[in-house]
């Protein structure tokens, strides 16, 4: 009977060599999580979408937030989370020198600039909710808070995940050998900055009406 | 190649020096019985809980197809109110589709996914326990909905708005509803990922993705469905959740809401649900028809492709659902066209079953003649699918008995039944003992006719205008047959169903004065038969090269000279032993079961009282951190390899270069 040597099929190679793709189990895993995250957001958009003009019935509920919102302030907010991707690569970069405090440093920056981003969303709810335009407020408004609200809890889940791995180069766990963690992270990261481009393009740039 | 295994300590857990304490909880070094379950990351024990707790849930669920079936057996009944009959035939829905068939395929795929490509365990062992529990969690949760929400859902397994609304469903049971299936929704998500990465990731020396067996094949395709069709009910559960809880503004017409979004994003997720329900089942046929027709599956590839094509052409027609709605004739008209197509690939899968059987040496074990009865029976139901491809019909149809009998004849015709073919076909590999033949087939036949006796009548009340969802009717319209006999019929497949629970109940206690089955009773044709029965914890004492679709058969059998087929090894020569050394396995984890346990927390948080949401989530983040600084392995097992969370130094231990470990986990 055919059998295959033991060495060969180390399936716990986690640096992709012991796998049959040669993709290793995380990063696959990662990926097929992303697939999955373009039809959440995909959902979510068609929904803003189909609601973006949808005022209340009633005089008190006809403001949609496409009347309040200030571009070039999200547009500023916008752009500081696309420069955390960059910031995100030269932390794999510096760990894949080996350079554990510069990869700390990029790592720090990276969640820096998605907290930015974060504050720029929290700053902009509570100035929709002081123009009234609260998420009860019309099928629009409910939208609108429910596509950025799921991404900003993205970008929030991200910023802890950047943290944890700061703590783990802190305590020395986090070496040239665990350039994946940092990678696979950083795949998710990237991903939450792509779909803000089209989230942004959607409901800031496309005029309504 | 040859055998360069070194004889090393095994190390899967009995021979593990002391538990290191993590936490409050202490690592079970295994055999410790229920512990042992609780925790266990074994991708077969975690499929015999799936098949169980399935099991368990087809019996709730069947409980109230019964209770629905006395309702209306006579006209004027007044056994149940009509509020609780809307709770009832709801929850059956959801039960049945959420809570039994899924799980169930579930259960078949954990346990033989592996085997089948030759792998020792899944890709993420710990996950795999977590996915188990958090479906648990939420089914449970789900059922909760009956003693502290009021009741169950009352809106139809699809829950249409603005019936779910808070206006016209007032009791918390949708609430669960959108709960629970949030719950159990992430559970298939990251069981979904786990299969997929396993089945890309792990196969065997050898094992090329044309050379799985059909099961993996279309578990697979099945995998893809459920990771792109989940997020999108995701989403829709948590608009109906955001307006019923916080007053959000999505499907309340009144306010400038639609109504028509829900049903766009259920049947986007509803329709490939419909194949995830079948495309598991079609696996089970195509290994069970081949073995016992004695031939191989008749065009391999056109099975494939049939397969992979089902799977992207179900994301096409999801507005047949909705045809009445409004939607405009020309999306009735594409969607039309696009359902009549659909019919095609599965038509291949049909007559490539009958000639698998063409000719063959056909054994009518249960197990056969389930798949058969699953392929006329799907047949049936795919026939009168067609019928509502055709808008015209279908508007006359709709929402009349016509379509439960052809969702049944689809679901519990093509679907339950291969299902339980499965479970009568591998119940001697997972359990050791084979199930009584005779009282199998009485079993069979007690449900086919049952089935047809409660199903096939109400096509004709369909056609006789009988609408679906109404908890009475009338004397005089002509129903009152039909329904008696339909009740009658389900009181069959009660029968039929406890038939099956004393079968496992009498093989067991006879189990002990028969001789065991050994790794291959069946005479079957792929992988998992070459392994002992039940299966050892290491699956494989050695990873297996494949060279070539059934594998294991080609062990067994050759050709002479005249091309005739014979045998060139008996099942003991080709069989693995079972007795592999230095296989190490990852460890158990009690942190999965914590994990899934804070989830239900955070959804009673919701309905009842923030506070249970703070104490869920706080079990659910200490679980996750937990987790992610346990190594997979346990480091005093000696065997400590490295693994990517970065917590973990890399062993320069040359005894590890030899030591193969069954799963490799990421880090959170």
């Amino acid at each position: 009977m055919a059998t295959a040597t033991l060495e060969s099929h180390d399936t716990h190679d986690d640096h992709g060599h012991g796998t049959s793709t040669g993709i290793s189990n995380t990063k696959l895993a990662m990926w097929t999580f992303l697939g999955s995250e373009c039809l959440l957001f995909g959902g979510l958009i068609s929904t803003y979408l189909l609601y973006k003009t949808r005022r209340g019935p009633g005089p008190d509920n006809t403001t949609i937030p496409t009347d309040i919102f200030d571009i070039p302030f999200t547009s500023v907010s916008s752009f500081v989370l696309l420069m955390s991707s960059l910031t995100m690569v030269l932390a794999l970069s510096a760990l894949t020198r080996g350079d554990n405090r510069a990869t700390r440093a990029w790592l720090l920056t990276t969640a820096m600039l998605g907290g930015v981003f974060i504050g720029g969303q929290v700053y902009e709810f509570t100035a929709f909710l002081r123009e009234g335009v609260g998420f009860t407020h019309n099928p629009a408004s409910s939208a609108f808070y429910t596509l950025t609200g799921f991404h900003g809890v993205h970008v929030s889940l991200g910023i802890v995940m950047l943290m944890s791995l700061v703590v783990a180069s802190k305590q020395g766990k986090l070496t040239p050998k665990n350039t994946e963690t940092v990678e696979v992270v950083g795949l998710y990261w990237h991903f939450v900055d792509v779909v803000w481009i089209f989230i942004f393009t959607v409901i800031y740039l496309i005029p309504t009406e | 190649m040859a055998i360069t295994e070194e004889p090393l300590a095994l190390t899967t857990g009995e021979t593990a020096a002391a538990a290191r304490p993590l936490g409050a909880l202490t690592r079970p070094q295994g055999g410790n019985g229920w512990r042992d379950w609780l925790s266990t990351v074994d991708h077969k024990k975690i499929g015999i809980m799936y098949g169980v707790a399935a099991m368990f849930f087809f019996v709730v669920g069947g409980i109230e197809a019964l209770l629905i079936r006395i309702q209306l057996a006579a006209p004027e009944g007044q056994f149940l109110s009509a509020e609780v009959y809307n709770q009832v035939f709801t929850m059956h829905g959801v039960t049945m589709v959420f809570l039994f068939v899924m799980p169930l395929a579930a259960a078949f795929a954990n346990y033989l996914i592996p085997l089948q490509i030759g792998a020792r365990d899944v890709a993420f062992p710990r996950l795999n326990a977590l996915s188990f529990w958090i479906w648990l969690s939420g089914a449970i949760f789900l059922n909760t909905s009956w003693f502290v929400g009021g009741g169950g859902a009352d809106c139809g397994w699809f829950c249409y708005s603005p019936n779910s609304g808070v206006a016209f469903s007032p009791s918390n049971g949708v609430d669960f509803y959108a709960l629970g299936l949030q719950i159990a929704g992430i559970a298939s998500l990251i069981g979904a990922i786990n299969l997929i990465v396993t089945v890309l990731n792990m196969r065997a020396p050898g094992m090329s993705l044309f050379r799985m067996p059909m099961f993996t094949w279309l578990m697979l395709v099945t995998q893809f469905l459920l990771l792109f069709a989940l997020p999108v009910i995701t989403v829709a559960l948590f608009l109906l959740m955001f307006d019923r809880l916080f007053d959000a503004q999505f499907f309340n017409p009144e306010t400038g809401g639609d109504p028509l979004l829900w049903q766009h994003l259920f049947w986007i997720f509803g329709h490939p649900e419909v194949y995830i329900i079948i495309l598991p089942s079609f696996g089970i046929i195509s290994e069970i028809i081949p073995t016992f027709s004695r031939k191989p599956i008749f065009g391999y590839s056109f099975m494939v492709f049939s397969g992979i094509a089902i799977g992207f052409m179900g994301w096409g027609v999801w507005a047949h659902h909705m045809f009445v709605s409004g939607i405009g004739p020309f999306s009735v008209a594409a969607f039309s066209l696009s359902t009549m197509f659909i019919a095609v690939p599965t038509g291949v899968k049909i007559l490539n079953w009958l000639a698998t059987m063409w000719g063959g040496k056909i054994r009518l074990t249960t197990a056969m003649l389930y798949s058969v009865g699953a392929v006329a029976m799907f047949t049936i139901g795919g026939v009168s699918g067609v019928t509502h491809a055709l808008a015209p019909a279908d508007t006359q149809q709709t929402d009349t008995y016509y379509i439960v009998a052809h969702f049944h004849y689809v679901i519990f015709g093509g679907g339950v039944l291969g299902l339980l073919g499965g479970l009568y076909f591998w119940f001697p590999k997972i359990f050791g003992f084979m199930l009584n033949e005779t009282i199998g087939k009485v079993n069979f036949w007690l449900i086919l006719i049952g089935f047809n006796l409660t199903f096939g009548p109400m096509h004709v009340l369909g056609l006789q205008g009988m609408s679906r969802r109404i908890d009475t009717y009338s004397p005089g319209f002509g129903f009152e047959l039909w329904n008696l006999v339909a009740t009658i019929g389900s009181f069959t497949i009660a029968a039929g169903m406890l038939v099956l629970f004393f079968n496992i109940w009498k093989s067991k206690r006879d189990a002990a004065d028969l001789p065991a089955p050994g790794p291959d009773p069946w005479d079957a044709r792929s992988l998992e038969w070459s392994v002992p029965s039940p299966t050892p914890e290491h699956n494989f004492d050695t990873v297996p090269v494949v060279e070539g679709v059934d594998e294991w058969w080609h062990r067994k059998y050759g050709y002479d000279e005249d091309k005739r087929v014979v045998r060139i090894a008996t099942i003991e020569e080709a069989a693995q032993d079972g007795s592999a050394t230095g296989v190490h396995l990852p460890a158990p984890s009690f942190w999965p079961l914590v994990l899934a346990a804070g989830l239900p927390l955070i959804g009673y948080g919701l309905i009842f009282n923030l506070w249970l949401c703070v104490i869920g989530g706080a079990l659910t983040g200490i679980a996750m951190y937990s987790w992610a600084l346990e190594p997979v392995d346990d480091p005093d097992a000696g065997h400590d390899d490295h693994h990517d969370d970065g917590h973990d130094d890399p062993d320069d231990d040359p005894e590890h270069a030899t030591a193969v470990t069954a799963g490799a986990e990421g880090g959170e």
